[in-house]
């Protein structure tokens, strides 16, 4: 008893969580501006002083004054109004698609994981094929079949996101699956869902959550060149991709609207990654059991 | 200055920290330590004693998460600790070097092993390329290695393991350094092998008048190579002499109690106890017309006994452990458990035929899931085989917890929160708490140090006279056979070679691959080693 009591520390529970009070400078920048933009798209309805769809103005490209903050679109509507509602719309569909992707992805690279054999090959193989045509191509031609409403965008977009999402949880579940914590479960006769539920997704899930983050960029990044093509969001729904869009004809008139879109994507993407770089950082001392 | 007292190295008061966490913790107290030209010492303690630290510091070098607050580190009269990094770089690998426990991780798998060994010297600029190859070759001549003039240009996969730690030490000399840190740079072998390696780093360190540290946690190995030992324990040193005094008559409590592990040994049963399980028969190959790596096997264990199985690693004796639990099939054979006959694949067994016999892994680490606390992990078994649930199961939990004699405090925590020792006890209670008539421990004490196993073989003693198991006990160590058996099976590429009650298998006459397992053993005598090399050499003389 006196040899080994002595060897290890006594660490109370409380180290281990993720708290935010360790969170680093950039980090908490990533968490205040990802909060703001979620307020904006709850409380669009709010905070807009006109309508999505609203032509407020007779003038079409009026430059900002104390009305329309950010001028008008070509149709006389507010930008401002409509930057806010996109947020709304941006956001809400790069979420869904990133929960069903990871739901259908990620449940079935760990099983695909666990179970190995014939069924591993043949899963992986059928999502190489998926993953062999470009992306972007595929979604296009998809849509064009399917007709680009709302709900077949975000099940488009997140069937081909979730071969991405099944390539990475298959590939740190493998890691799991492989640990003799694994075989001991076998060997008391567990059954696949308590394996998995159990023993494999609470040593995966911090890289998936960091995954994640990620994947949820890339889903509005995805959404924002579909609607820049014109297949995405349809009119007269504000999304940030159709503003890029719509102002990038001007872009060679001198007029620079487009950046405010474009400039509230690239700031959502880079705050995002801030969190996920601190969890990832945080995730993998854990791990170490530090 | 220090290089007028002759001393080669001389660490004075050195203090290191090292941080976990944001909080910093001493890992040497102030440690002094004086070695002279062509002089070889050994570092002795457990793991987390700082032998390694020490060792590293001679260096001059300092894990990246630690610091130096105090003390100093002279070489040949220079201030290593003092020195800029770029000219302490030049004294490394020419006049002072290192060879790592793991060389299977310490070389570049995609490089040759003679352009790796000459690095050194050719980035020095201390030999011309021709000539370094040379010098490498004789190096290799001078360790043994079977065909040194070409072995260089194999890969490190290619050569066996005690190969390339040899040519690691090949690497290590090189240059003519006058100072070579060894860090346990047998650990990972087998024993055979062991004794191969320690011989021949032992000549070339001698011929060349080389001073060296030679860091490991096993006594009997330093009493083959120092000429002066020093015990550290909680990084300080606890007692320091030369090698005879030091195993003749230890002065330190710490030290006597580190000599004491080796005599545990179990009392003679008296025999006849009835047979649990019986093998016939039995073979194993991977793959459809793979080798085999088990041929005829027929064994029984005894119920409430200990069936010790020994070997190399190789040998075939964890596939062996496996094919009982299980989790391989075997191709011919049969096992019989309590007279009836076993399902061979683990889908065909029953719940309860899955509960009566219960594998315990080598590594903890590996094998308890980091994600669950211990009261989880203990308890799963519990819910499972018994189906206990709440109040119960938390009761029998603890219960579990006072007979691996940690308590129930440690229910709460993490595998991570715990030392190597306690997760294994952890590991043998995940076993236990599904009451088996038979446990499988594969080499459950090989990864610990010398005092923890000794406290988990007595352990799993009391609990085989509390509960009446038996244990299937996989090891490659002698010594843990005379603590914990009562039968002995001795195999060797995959077949028995000899098996019978652990008097009869331990004392002579022996099987001449027992011969070899019982002899490259190191004693602790300091001659033990010079006295092997002397019988070989005459039996093989005798033989030719």
């Amino acid at each position: 008893m006196q040899n080994n009591s002595q060897g290890a520390p006594a660490v109370s529970r409380r180290r281990r969580s993720l708290s935010i009070a360790s969170a680093s400078l950039a980090a908490r920048i990533g968490m205040i501006v990802v909060l703001i933009y979620l307020l904006v798209a709850l409380f669009a309805p709010f905070l807009a002083p006109f309508g999505e769809a609203q032509v407020a103005s007779s003038i079409p490209y009026a430059p900002p004054d104390g009305t329309f903050l950010l001028g008008t679109d070509q149709l006389g509507r507010d930008q401002f109004s409509r930057l806010i509602y996109g947020a709304r719309n941006s956001m809400g569909i790069a979420l869904a698609t990133t929960l069903i992707s990871f739901t259908v992805g990620g449940l079935v690279g760990v099983i695909s994981a666990v179970l190995g054999g014939w069924v591993d090959q043949l899963i992986s193989r059928l999502v190489d094929v998926i993953m062999a045509i470009p992306q972007l191509i595929f979604a296009l031609i998809l849509l064009s079949i399917a007709g680009s409403s709302i709900p077949n965008l975000i099940l488009i977009i997140a069937l081909l996101d979730s071969t991405r999402v099944f390539r990475v949880s298959r590939s740190v579940a493998m890691n799991v699956a492989a640990m003799e914590f694994i075989e001991a479960a076998h060997l008391r006769g567990e059954r696949l869902p308590w394996i998995i539920r159990r023993e494999v997704l609470p040593n995966i899930m911090p890289t998936l959550v960091a995954e994640f983050g990620l994947r949820f960029c890339f889903a509005f990044l995805t959404i924002s060149a579909l609607s820049f093509l014109g297949l995405g969001i349809q009119p007269p729904t504000a999304d940030w991709g159709s503003m890029v869009r719509e102002a990038s004809a001007l872009i060679a008139y001198g007029n620079l609207t487009l950046f405010i879109p474009a400039g509230a994507i690239a700031v959502l993407t880079i705050s995002v990654n801030l969190i996920v770089d601190w969890f990832l950082d945080k995730a993998s001392g854990l791990r170490n059991g530090q | 200055m220090a290089s007028d007292t002759g001393h080669l190295l001389e660490i004075r008061g050195l203090r290191i920290e090292g941080e976990s966490d944001g909080q910093w913790s001493t890992l040497l107290h102030g440690v002094d330590l004086t070695l002279r030209r062509g002089e070889v010492l050994g570092l002795v303690g457990e793991s987390g004693a700082g032998k390694s630290t020490l060792g590293l510091a001679a260096l001059g070098h300092i894990r990246p998460g630690c610091r130096i607050t105090g003390g100093s580190v002279r070489f040949d009269g220079i201030d290593l600790l003092a020195l800029p990094e770029s000219d302490r770089l030049k004294l490394r690998g020419s006049r002072i070097s290192y060879v790592a426990q793991s060389a299977a991780a310490s070389f570049n798998p995609a490089h040759a092993l003679l352009p790796q060994t000459v690095e050194t010297a050719v980035q020095h600029r201390l030999m011309p390329l021709q000539t370094a190859r040379q010098v490498a070759v004789a190096q290799y001549r001078r360790l043994q290695l079977p065909k040194p003039d070409t072995i260089g240009t194999r890969y490190p996969h290619q050569v066996s393991g005690g190969q390339l730690q040899r040519v690691m030490t090949a690497m290590a000399m090189h240059c003519g350094p006058d100072l070579i840190v060894f860090d346990e740079p047998t650990t990972a072998l087998d024993v055979t092998t062991q004794v191969e390696v320690l011989a021949a780093i032992r000549e070339a360190v001698e011929a060349r008048g080389t001073a060296a540290i030679y860091i490991t946690h096993d006594l009997a190995v330093v009493a083959q190579m120092a000429h002066r030992i020093m015990v550290m324990r909680h990084g300080s040193l606890v007692e320091e002499a030369p090698t005879s005094a030091i195993l003749a008559a230890p002065q330190e409590e710490y030290t006597r109690s580190l000599w004491a592990v080796r005599e545990l040994v179990k009392p003679d049963q008296p025999s006849a106890a009835a047979p649990l399980m019986t093998i016939e028969g039995l073979d194993f190959s991977y793959g459809r017309n793979g080798a085999k790596a088990l041929e005829g096997i027929t064994l029984t264990i005894p119920r409430g006994r200990t069936l010790a199985v020994v070997g190399e690693s190789g040998s075939g004796k964890s596939t062996l452990g496996r094919v009982i639990a299980g989790l391989n099939v075997p191709t011919a054979g049969r096992i019989t458990l309590d007279g009836q006959s076993l399902p061979p694949a683990l889908r065909l067994r029953s719940r309860d035929l899955r509960r009566r016999i219960q594998l315990v892994h080598q590594s903890a680490d590996t094998a308890l899931n980091p994600r669950q606390t211990v009261a989880e992990l203990i308890a799963r078994p519990l819910e499972l085989f018994h189906r206990l649930r709440g109040r119960a199961t938390a009761a029998r939990v603890n219960e579990l917890l006072d007979m691996i004699e940690l308590g129930p405090r440690y229910a709460d925590r993490l595998p991570s929160e715990l030392s190597g020792g306690q997760k294994q006890r952890v590991n043998i209670a995940r076993g236990l708490a599904a009451g088996p008539e038979l446990m499988i421990c594969d080499e459950v004490t090989s990864a610990l140090d010398q005092l923890v196993q000794e406290g988990i073989l007595r352990m799993l003693l009391d609990l085989q006279a509390q509960l009446g198991i038996s244990y299937f006990f996989i090891t490659h160590d002698i010594s843990t056979v005379r603590a914990i058996a009562d039968e002995v099976v001795v195999m060797n590429r995959g077949r028995i070679v000899e098996s019978g009650p652990r008097a009869e298998v331990l004392s002579p006459p022996h099987h001449p691959y027992t011969e070899l397992l019982l002899g490259s053993t190191p004693e602790m005598r300091p001659d033990w080693l010079t006295d092997v090399l002397a019988a070989r050499k005459a039996g093989q003389q005798a033989e030719s």
